[in-house]
């Protein structure tokens, strides 16, 4: 048994804010209730802390099976824990990609042996997520998927993307989709704008983007299917979403922390700063921030995604994307939208739970009888990243040496305190 | 020497000046100096380049520099080593500096930060071309005294060429106005953003547009090796874009024309201009020789002496010496 006491539990799934003691019993939570007794029961003083519900990152990249020198089941979902997550969605693009239940199966034994969290895998839609045949998406399910997508790329066409959002609505999954014209990015390495042509990099405009949102959500009005958009960066985009959810589709969406912090004209040729979809406008950006706040965007995701230091150490235009996230995503959530855009601690802990839950069909609460996954996090501790210090394998972060106020203090998953600061 | 942009005014003017006792070598029948002596200039094109890794090896050996040559063609490259890799065995060998084409923007960027002897960009994919600005800029103003106000046209892909934007880095720093004309899709509304301040850029649709009352018209290459571009049909480039007598005449008179090379005569330039008497195109090769020699003096000459003030005099003492 672990008693968390003295915390203030924010459950955004019931509005809960209040001094509560959670008791957690097995994986399970056993009561929550103001100045618990338990004297059997191990004490986690969570004084000054905020007890979450256990945050879930909707959208990471550990690597395993096939990259291990970038990352591991086991240091990436260390990483994790490190930033309060309880559970991160893995996206499929391994080697192999994760298109049948065998892959799914061994990524699962694999994690239930080395993984500090949860890991819910994300099955491909098509096979080898070429974008031609339909994945063995009902027996990846069976296997413990908890949505399809093709991310790194986009669903290759409407066509196949009505199949897989009839398919998968059938089967009570979620479609996310990597929204980008393949056309418009080709070749491009950043954002267009004043920047990409001051530095002489090739960009990609804005509308890459939204011209796939507009085509992914006439396909889910076609198809009824739940679509989920991934790792949305344009103001475009999120009014596409926006009008979306006017009309009642089920359709969600995610920002990551990288996406709501910087913008494009923080870029010169660091390659720690080219990711994809790249660094946007401010304009977009400040979009962004609007949308986290009034409820259109439904979850801050990482997109974690590791890149061994060899192959980010080599000229912009060969980097591959993607920047690593775990670590600092709560922070950046709380200096971004927080402290600097007077959004409440309510409203960020629902983006990191009771939302991304939304966008899996779970609920996400503290409650007796649920989960006994929690996050516990400070809004006010002063801390400084760094990079070297991080349990990822790899480095490729743009917030190294960033110093933060407010931070994960404790990850309790199942009952266990994985991670303690 | 990564790139014109950061420079201040008085930088460029300085190594403007500094050039001159150089370019007065290069009329004389003796043309070798001394000054680098015992110094190494290490050559790393990545990029097939003719004329600017040749100006560069003259300019070293007209110092009395050796050199030391990498060539993409002949080089580990094509067995896969990292740019990192390959910039630290050549700094391994201890050259004095590196001058550098790549066809990465930001390589020489890149590069420079990781090694301590000075890097030169001689051109790093769309981005910058400090050299040809400067030696532009020598043609420019040896031919009008001056580079302040002047009205200056820039032809052709301007989107893809680090020509045009270390000139528009340069001579927008000394108030230059300028127009752009050349196909939409390479001339985009971005380009308006790299103006300094008290310096305009204009885009206009029609070169003819561009042409009226130009000081200055810098023409530039067609790129038709381009990567995902699909190529505008040369007839049509030639129909719309290719400067002729006829649209030259919209210029003022003594207007110049520039053309980076190479040169592709018929496409981009009629003969008729190219080899008229506003064509500075030899003048310029010839000042990119001049530049070079005082930007190597620069870097690694005057490292050794008690006070760079002295250099120039020094260099001049030299020149005055092989006449």
């Amino acid at each position: 048994m672990l008693l968390v006491k003295n915390g203030r539990v924010l459950d955004p799934s019931r509005g809960t804010d209040a001094m509560l003691d959670v008791l957690l019993e097995g994986d399970r939570i056993a009561q929550v209730a103001p100045a618990i007794s338990a004297p059997s029961a191990e004490v986690f003083d969570a004084t000054g802390m905020v007890v979450a519900p256990g945050f879930i990152d909707l959208h990471c990249h550990l690597r395993e099976p096939g990259d291990e020198p970038s990352e591991t089941l086991e240091s990436g979902t260390r990483a994790a824990a490190r930033g309060g997550f309880t559970a991160v969605c893995a996206m499929p693009n391994t080697k192999p990609v994760n298109d049948n239940a065998s892959v799914t199966r061994a990524i699962l034994e694999r994690a239930q042996a080395a993984a500090s969290v949860r890991v819910w895998p994300i099955g491909a839609a098509s096979r080898g997520s070429k974008g031609e045949e339909l994945a063995e998406i009902a027996a990846m399910k069976q296997a413990g998927i908890v949505a399809v997508s093709d991310d790194g790329r986009p669903i290759a066409t409407a066509r196949l993307l009505r199949q897989v959002m009839d398919y998968c609505r059938s089967l009570d999954l979620p479609v996310i989709d990597h929204c980008e014209d393949a056309s418009l990015a080709a070749g491009a390495v950043m954002r267009e704008g004043n920047q990409s042509v001051r530095l002489g990099l090739r960009g990609m405009p804005a509308a890459t983007e939204s011209i796939a949102v507009a085509r992914d959500v006439q396909v889910a009005e076609l198809t009824g299917g739940r679509l989920h958009i991934a790792h949305l960066s344009t103001r475009a985009s999120l009014e596409l979403v926006r009008a979306a959810k006017q009309r009642g589709l089920p359709v969600t969406c995610e920002v990551t922390p990288h996406h709501f912090t910087l913008t494009d004209e923080d870029l010169a040729y660091d390659t720690r700063f080219k990711m994809n979809p790249p660094l946007a406008s401010r304009s977009d950006r400040d979009a962004l921030l609007a949308g986290l706040t009034d409820g259109t965007v439904d979850a801050i995701a990482t997109d974690h995604a590791p890149h061994e230091p060899a192959l980010k150490d080599v000229e912009f235009d060969r980097a591959p994307f993607g920047v690593t996230g775990f670590e600092t995503a709560l922070a950046l959530g709380l200096e971004q939208l927080v402290h600097t855009g007077g959004m409440t601690l309510m409203r960020l802990v629902e983006l990191f739970t009771a939302g991304p839950a939304r966008a899996l069909g779970i609920t996400r609460r503290v409650a007796t009888g649920e989960p006994a996954d929690l996050t516990l996090f400070s809004s006010e501790h002063a801390w400084t990243f760094r990079a070297v210090e991080s349990a990822s394998r790899s480095r490729n972060t743009p917030f190294d040496g960033r110093s933060f106020r407010g931070a994960p203090m404790a990850t309790i998953v199942a009952g266990r305190i994985v991670w303690r600061r | 020497m990564l790139g014109i942009e950061p420079l201040t005014v008085e930088q460029i003017t300085f190594l403007l000046d500094q050039s001159k006792p150089f370019q007065e070598i290069q009329r004389h029948p003796l043309k070798k100096l001394a000054t680098l002596r015992g110094k190494t200039v290490a050559l790393a094109f990545f990029e097939p380049s003719t004329r600017t890794r040749i100006s560069f090896g003259t300019a070293a050996a007209r110092l009395g520099s050796d050199t030391m040559n990498l060539q993409a063609e002949v080089s580990s490259l094509r067995k896969g080593e990292s740019l990192l890799d390959t910039a630290r065995t050549l700094d391994a060998m201890k050259p004095d500096c590196i001058v550098m084409r790549h066809s990465a923007s930001g390589a020489a960027e890149f590069v420079a930060r990781r090694l301590e002897i000075p890097v030169i960009n001689a051109g790093d994919g769309t981005h910058e071309h400090p050299t040809q600005a400067l030696l532009d800029a020598l043609t420019i103003r040896d031919r009008r005294g001056s580079l302040e106000g002047l009205n200056v046209a820039i032809l052709g892909d301007i989107l893809h060429s680090r020509v045009a934007r270390s000139n528009l880095h340069l001579l927008g720093k000394f108030g230059c106005r300028f127009t752009l004309g050349g196909p939409a899709m390479w001339v985009p509304r971005e380009l308006e953003s790299l103006a300094p301040p008290g310096c305009s850029i204009r885009r206009v649709a029609r070169i003819e547009q561009a042409l009226e009352g130009a000081d200055v018209i810098i023409v530039l290459r067609v790129q038709q090796e381009r990567q995902h571009e699909s190529a505008l049909a040369l007839a049509e480039y030639i129909l719309l874009y290719q400067l002729t007598p006829e649209r030259l005449r919209l210029a003022r008179p003594e207007a110049l024309v520039l053309h980076p090379g190479p040169m592709i005569r018929g496409l981009e330039i009629d003969p008729a201009v190219a080899d008229g008497p506003q064509s500075c195109v030899l003048e310029q090769v010839t000042n990119g020789l001049a530049v070079r020699m005082a930007l190597l003096f620069e870097l690694i000459g005057s490292a050794q002496t008690e006070s760079s003030a002295v250099a120039p005099a020094q260099a001049k003492d030299a020149a005055d010496a092989a006449r």
